[in-house]
């Protein structure tokens, strides 16, 4: 029987995590990541879990560690954020062109320098190129059940590869919410016993990892892991569609809120999503044609699936929680102008970055955004503006 | 016939070592004394060639490739998954790395391995320098070594700081075992791998493994030249065990050769000159007599 508790998004991966209890955690104290690690080591103090949790002396050392666990044949599972991620990058490639599946939870936190503790997305943009499935929680509740789903899509054997679940550095991370929680044995009968495809720990069977990989092959295998990526998408919208049948919970790689008769929409990803839910529905009362595209799913990139979604609006306004430096918009903004290029009678769009260093984003800011797409003129110029801040 | 060498090959032949490589017969009597039931990582260094160009491998044991400085933590992994496994039979899990990946970049993660306990074998081949990039300096480069990152030039000349001694940092973690070895006693090599796979928990070892590219002397010349390194004290054989120091290979006095021995045999110590190749000498005396006193004053009783 399902049971609701109040927990924080940290808790509810802390759970998920003792409910999946996967042989192996490894994992280094950042803000705003450590009350998770903190959880479950109480877990494993009292004996509530199998996992070795092996507390490491740095974040690159944990991915390492994983990547070494994951090849041996265990279900591995950590956590990090922003400048812990920043460290792995080496080794968050590596585990992705291994083809290891793991799960690794990020609490998203801006990038140093200057040092900032609160939530933005440049650290899990900075790896958007990595090779790992990336899913962006808007709650508490959807990181508690995207847990169960990474280790279906990751372990997948048409897929095997890392899938990252993003939630929001202290906004969602910390704050306490109504989640409803499975039975373990419903958990452990939906991920399933992990079968490994190619343990090292198969000594009679010796095999080698990431050999030296020259011009003669490299190039095929980045072009498989490619095929893995684009493989890979049908299988989570399946997954994430057939995990309401075991949670009561459907869920997509992507949320449409009244989109169907929508001429003016907000795309945007994790808990800003709730906050604009709450716009939508406000202007909606006073008539107004907005709607709201949350996207869970960003690496693999959905953009047919949004090209669809955007059909017959009139204008868009992407709304990305992080900043690329001398790029034309913010890494969501890219992808949605880019995923529209070849649809006909295209919606006009324009990109916001908005919250960066944990700056909060009102109701108000985000209607101000919609009124601004409502009396903007019909051909709307692709700009980029900057939502809060100081000048603008 | 009793052979004092097994006689099963988990390396095979074809492999990418250049000629004369100590680097390869370290990890062919590593292995021969740990058996088939052994897992390897290995990060970047002249291990990650030697194995050969993927799709070929002259290795009879899993094997993982991992970044240069993440050793430690890999087999702390590879082992927390056997242990959770439940499959403890018997295999060994062992870091395998050069002295830049050991002494230099992969020093934390090492120590943060043998920290936590896990029950792995790290071994270092020590060849003195980062060979596989050609020939730069690394912390284990003796003093008075040319290298391509020390060169003797009009003002400054070879590496002048001491080697980083290694092993007694391992030894200062207070792990079961840790020794030295080298490619001229095979059969030491041999017995330690047996003795590191029978202790439960970290193990370290360091293997003097000369490498005539980096080196500069003719291939022929490598074992001769790793003996001469321990007949002139300056890479003693030892090993700590449980804190007590045994030295393995003992030197007399009257059988103790020159250091000047060692440099003329290599074209990297063909510049020194005369006043600092006495302080080295004076240098590898004051360490021999450490270690000896550290055998007297921590070693078994005798």
């Amino acid at each position: 029987m399902a049971k609701p508790m109040a927990i924080s998004g940290n808790f509810a991966a802390a759970y998920s995590t003792k409910q999946i209890n996967p042989h192996i955690v490894a994992a280094y104290p950042i803000t705003p990541q450590t009350l998770m690690m903190e959880k479950f080591s109480e877990y494993v103090a009292n004996g509530e879990v199998d996992t070795e949790l092996i507390c490491v002396e740095s974040e690159h050392s944990a991915m390492s560690a994983c990547i070494g666990a994951a090849a041996a044949g265990g279900r591995v599972i950590t956590s990090t954020a922003a400048n812990g991620l920043a460290l792995m990058f080496e080794v968050v490639y590596i585990a992705a062109s291994l083809r290891l599946p793991m799960t690794m939870c990020v609490m998203n936190r801006a990038l140093s320098g200057p040092i900032n503790i609160h939530c933005d997305h440049s650290d899990a943009m900075g790896v958007r190129d990595s090779g790992w499935i990336q899913v962006f929680n808007e709650n508490a509740q959807e990181v508690y059940d995207t847990m169960f789903q990474a280790c279906r899509i990751g372990e997948h054997k048409d897929i095997k590869l890392p899938v990252m679940v993003n939630f929001d550095g202290f906004i969602t991370s910390h704050k306490v919410e109504r989640v409803d929680v499975l039975d373990d044995d419903v958990v452990q009968d939906y991920i399933g016993k992990f079968e490994p495809m190619y343990p090292l720990l198969d000594v009679d069977n010796p095999l080698t990892y990431g050999p030296l990989d020259l011009f003669d092959y490299y190039f095929e295998h980045k072009r498989q892991q490619v095929d893995a990526m684009q493989k890979a998408l049908p299988i989570i919208e399946k997954e994430m569609k057939a995990y309401g049948k075991v949670s009561g919970r459907e869920y997509g790689i992507m949320e449409s809120y009244h989109l169907d008769d929508a001429d003016y929409v907000i795309i945007c990803m994790s808990s800003t999503a709730g906050t604009t839910k709450f716009v939508v529905d406000r202007m909606r009362a006073q008539g107004k044609k907005v709607g709201l595209l949350k996207l869970r799913l960003f690496r693999p990139f959905p953009a047919k699936q949004i090209a669809e979604q955007l059909a017959g609006v009139k204008r868009i306004a992407v709304l990305d929680r992080s900043e690329s430096f001398g790029a034309f918009g913010g890494p969501l903004f890219t992808e949605v102008r880019n995923a529209l290029y070849d649809v006909n009678d295209k919606p006009g769009i324009t990109g916001y970055v908005y919250g960066l260093g944990g700056r909060d984003i009102s109701a108000d800011q985000i209607e101000g955004v919609f009124n601004k797409l409502i009396s903007a003129p019909d051909k709307m110029i692709g700009d980029i503006q900057y939502l809060g801040v100081r000048g603008d | 016939m009793k052979h004092t060498i097994p006689q099963e090959e988990y390396m095979e032949r074809g492999h990418m070592a250049c000629l004369g490589c100590g680097g390869a017969h370290a990890m062919r009597y590593l292995l021969k004394g740990l058996g088939e039931k052994t897992i390897i990582a290995l990060p970047a260094c002249c291990w990650a060639v030697i194995p050969g160009v993927y799709p070929y491998s002259c290795m009879d044991i899993p094997l993982q490739y991992v970044a240069f400085e993440v050793t430690g933590a890999a087999i702390s992994g590879i082992e927390a998954a056997l242990k959770a496994k439940g499959k403890k039979d018997g295999t060994t899990v062992v870091g395998w790395a050069g002295d830049g990946g050991t002494a230099d970049i992969g020093i934390q993660a090492l120590s943060g391995a043998v920290e936590r306990g896990h029950d792995v074998k790290y071994v270092c081949y020590d060849n003195e320098a980062y060979m596989n990039t050609g020939i730069q300096r690394s912390s284990a480069t003796p003093r008075g070594a040319w290298t391509t990152t020390t060169p003797v030039g009009s003002t400054k000349a070879w590496k002048q700081t001491p080697k980083k001694n290694i092993v007694e940092i391992m030894v200062a973690h207070e792990i079961p075992y840790t020794c030295t070895a080298s490619v001229a006693y095979p059969e030491d090599i041999i017995r330690k791998a047996v003795k590191m796979k029978e202790i439960e928990g970290p193990c370290y070892m360091q293997i003097l493994a000369p490498c005539p590219t980096g080196w500069k002397y003719p291939p022929e010349k490598t074992i001769e030249i790793a003996r001469l390194a321990t007949e002139t004290c300056i890479f003693p054989i030892y090993e700590v065990t449980d804190g007590k120091y045994k030295i393995n290979k003992r030197i007399r006095d009257d059988k103790k050769k020159n250091i000047i021995d060692y440099f003329r045999t290599q074209g990297r110590f063909r510049k020194l000159d005369e006043t600092t190749i006495q302080q080295i000498q004076s240098s590898v005396d004051a360490e021999w007599e450490l270690l000896k006193k550290k055998e007297k004053c921590f070693g078994e009783e005798i």
